[in-house]
């Protein structure tokens, strides 16, 4: 059916009433997703949105009083941390972190200590997840999917959309869409999640979105070459941007002549890739 | 954020790491003055955020503090790639016997930090990385346990250094490393690290860069951005929390999202058009900071055509249309803009647009397509 999350998925909100929160919880219920708990120190004891949600002080009671297995974070980036590390002490399994703008060292002892403790996390300065029809985790908007067999996993937020809203006008249905996100240092990786595709029975074809900066699609195109055997269609944004430049993402920056769109384009279709030469191009290259 | 060569090196002397004595001015008078202080023979350095500045004649050695002076003159009216000299260091001269290099930086591919140490010092550094990369040597530290000195001496090793010089060595290693830790620096880096005729090691140049996701917690260092190094348009974007970088085309770019931003400049580039800035709007961007967005691209003088692309998702297609109707009041451009918006409310966005003069796109191929194409019409024949 999909991969990460399902219909089964109890979810924990962290940062529930603030204003990005609150707003997206209401959207993930509205799309059915079984949000069990919402966690804001000291607003425990409260209930949102209609009295749908318990608000809980720390995850740890969250996680004992409801049960709930997968973490969305909206903390403030300076909280973000913090907040990460948190659900991980808790024992919460998959960590989907969405907040963007958090310092690249503390991304490095989060990982680290995530790592030790082996709690998986997506993002951050994510999307999310979507599993059409069964659970959405993040902000994705659900209505621009609908339910199939092709897995998605993109570095991007705004692209992934356009590339899904391509997918359903084309007529295509998605098993799971993951946002792993921009920065130069996140948890799940392409090749993760690429590994988790290959093995899910429920999605035949991938599309892989990526973006200048970093060696993750060199990783994504060794890995694709080796040990995967569905088809992977991919598009890398960023071949006009000048070498050097910050372009938004904290990961998007061009390093030394490593990390060029170009050298992506080429390792990728030389493991077999179909590369798009634009987002809308990709449901062409599906069929 | 960069620090200028000055600041760095303020900083590397408050974690132990020595520097030479010298001080920073803007008029050759005062380069005068500090030259005499220091005892004559002083070197005179351009404070600009760009590399190559010795090979571009922006570092000069000074006999006497006439000569240093009227060297300063020199660099203060000079430009270094396109950057105009605002301010000098003005260091004392040391008797060099060997340059080294020593820096730390971000791993991404490992996810930690690196310490990187050359017995290759100096402006070749990257020449020397590409010839002879053996003489690169680096060493991952552990984002929990941190620098050990274990590691310095396994650099000091692996770089050939004399043992006298070890002890002095290790403790500027783990004096780089604090700064870096503390500054939540994304680069430190000493080039070069020389060992005087004397016998001491002394940071001759410095750079830092710092992360600018961490600066709320160094106000102290914020305070350092020297904004005369800034695209004006940068400046402002930057204080409306917009991510903007200005380039060299004509079809100016109003998107939300880093990656669909980068992604429009392709497809412009792909359909014969020339993207004149990048700029991503961010995700939830108000009325407000649409009207400032569009702003910046109008009073771009390259500009000949816009191209707004929105998906919303958190974003709202009315709020982006309600904040292009402001930025048009405000300055009457009459340049043609095409826009493409999808998404959360987008109905409710283009009714608002269709009294307006654009014109609108389907897809975001199609989008990039007509303001390739209006660009050729305005283009003389």
């Amino acid at each position: 059916m999909s991969i990460l999350i399902d219909e089964n998925t109890q979810l924990l909100v962290q940062g529930i009433t603030g204003r990005e929160g609150l707003f997206h919880t209401s959207q993930m219920l509205a799309y059915g997703t079984r949000v069990v708990a919402g966690v804001t120190p000291g607003k425990g004891g409260e209930w949102v949105l209609d009295g749908k949600v318990p608000v809980f002080d720390t995850v740890q009671i969250a996680v004992e009083a409801t049960g709930a297995n997968c973490s969305v974070s909206f903390v403030p980036a300076r909280f973000a941390a913090d907040a990460m590390l948190e659900a991980s002490a808790a024992s919460v399994e998959l960590i989907v972190c969405i907040t963007e703008g958090i310092p690249v060292q503390d991304m490095m002892r989060v990982r680290r200590a995530l790592d030790l403790q082996g709690t998986r996390l997506v993002g951050p300065n994510c999307p999310g997840l979507l599993s059409p029809g069964a659970s959405k985790v993040g902000i994705i908007p659900g209505h621009i999917a609908k339910r199939g067999k092709i897995g998605i996993v993109s570095r991007s937020g705004t692209l992934t959309y356009e590339v899904l809203y391509s997918l359903t006008a084309s007529g295509m249905g998605t098993s799971t869409c993951v946002g792993i996100g921009g920065d130069p240092v996140n948890g799940t990786s392409f090749v993760d999640v690429l590994s988790m595709f290959e093995e899910d029975p429920h999605t035949d074809k991938v599309v892989l979105i990526g973006e200048i900066g970093g060696t993750d699609e060199e990783k994504a195109a060794a890995f694709i070459s080796d040990q995967m055997t569905k088809p992977v269609v991919g598009f890398i944004a960023g071949r006009t941007a000048p070498p050097g430049k910050r372009m938004g993402h904290a990961g998007a920056i061009v390093e030394g002549g490593t990390g060029l769109a170009s050298e992506k384009i080429r390792v990728l279709q030389s493991a077999g890739v179909r590369i798009a030469d634009h987002p809308e191009q990709i449901p062409e290259l599906l069929q | 954020m960069k620090l200028h060569e000055y600041q760095s090196k303020q900083i590397f002397a408050q974690h132990g790491i020595p520097i030479p004595h010298g001080r920073v001015a803007a008029i050759a008078d005062e380069v005068r003055a500090i030259a005499e202080e220091l005892g004559g023979k002083v070197v005179v350095k351009s404070q600009v955020l760009v590399g190559g500045r010795g090979k571009a004649g922006g570092i000069r050695l000074a006999k006497t503090p006439e000569d240093a002076a009227g060297l300063a003159a020199k660099i203060l009216g000079m430009e270094i790639k396109g950057l105009p000299v605002r301010k000098v260091l003005v260091d004392e001269a040391v008797n060099i016997a060997t340059e080294i290099y020593l820096g730390i930086t971000n791993d991404r591919t490992s996810r930690c930090p690196v310490m990187i140490a050359s017995s290759e010092g100096g402006v070749d550094i990257e020449e020397v990385a590409r010839t002879d990369p053996k003489k690169i040597v680096r060493k991952r530290i552990d984002a929990l346990l941190g620098w050990r000195d274990y590691q310095g001496r396994d650099l000091a090793s692996a770089i050939e250094l004399p043992r006298e010089h070890w002890r002095s060595f290790m403790s500027i290693a783990r004096g780089l490393y604090e700064t870096y830790i503390e500054c939540d620096a994304t680069l430190a880096e000493i080039n070069p690290l020389v060992i005087t005729k004397e016998g001491h090691l002394l940071a001759l140049d410095g750079k830092m860069v710092i992360d600018d996701n961490a600066l709320y917690r160094h106000p102290e260092i914020a305070e350092m951005r020297d904004i005369d190094e800034e695209e004006p348009e940068e400046r402002q974007a930057r204080k409306f929390g917009l991510s903007y970088v200005k380039l060299d085309g004509d079809i100016g770019c109003l998107v939300n999202g880093a990656g669909l931003a980068m992604a429009t400049m392709d497809v412009i580039k792909l359909h014969g058009g020339e993207p004149a800035n990048f700029l991503d709007i961010g995700g939830g961007a108000s009325a407000e900071k649409v009207r400032e967005a569009l702003s910046i691209i109008l009073l771009d003088s390259n500009v000949k055509v816009v191209l707004i692309n929105i998906f919303g998702g958190i974003t709202r297609c009315d709020e982006v249309a309600r904040g292009i109707l402001e930025a048009l009041k405000k300055h009457k451009a009459k340049l043609p803009i095409v826009v493409r918006l999808v998404g959360t409310n987008d109905e409710e966005g283009r009714k608002l647009l269709a009294k307006a003069d654009m014109m609108t796109a389907k897809s975001l191929a199609e989008a990039a397509q007509m303001a390739a194409e209006l660009v050729k019409e305005k283009a003389p024949a």
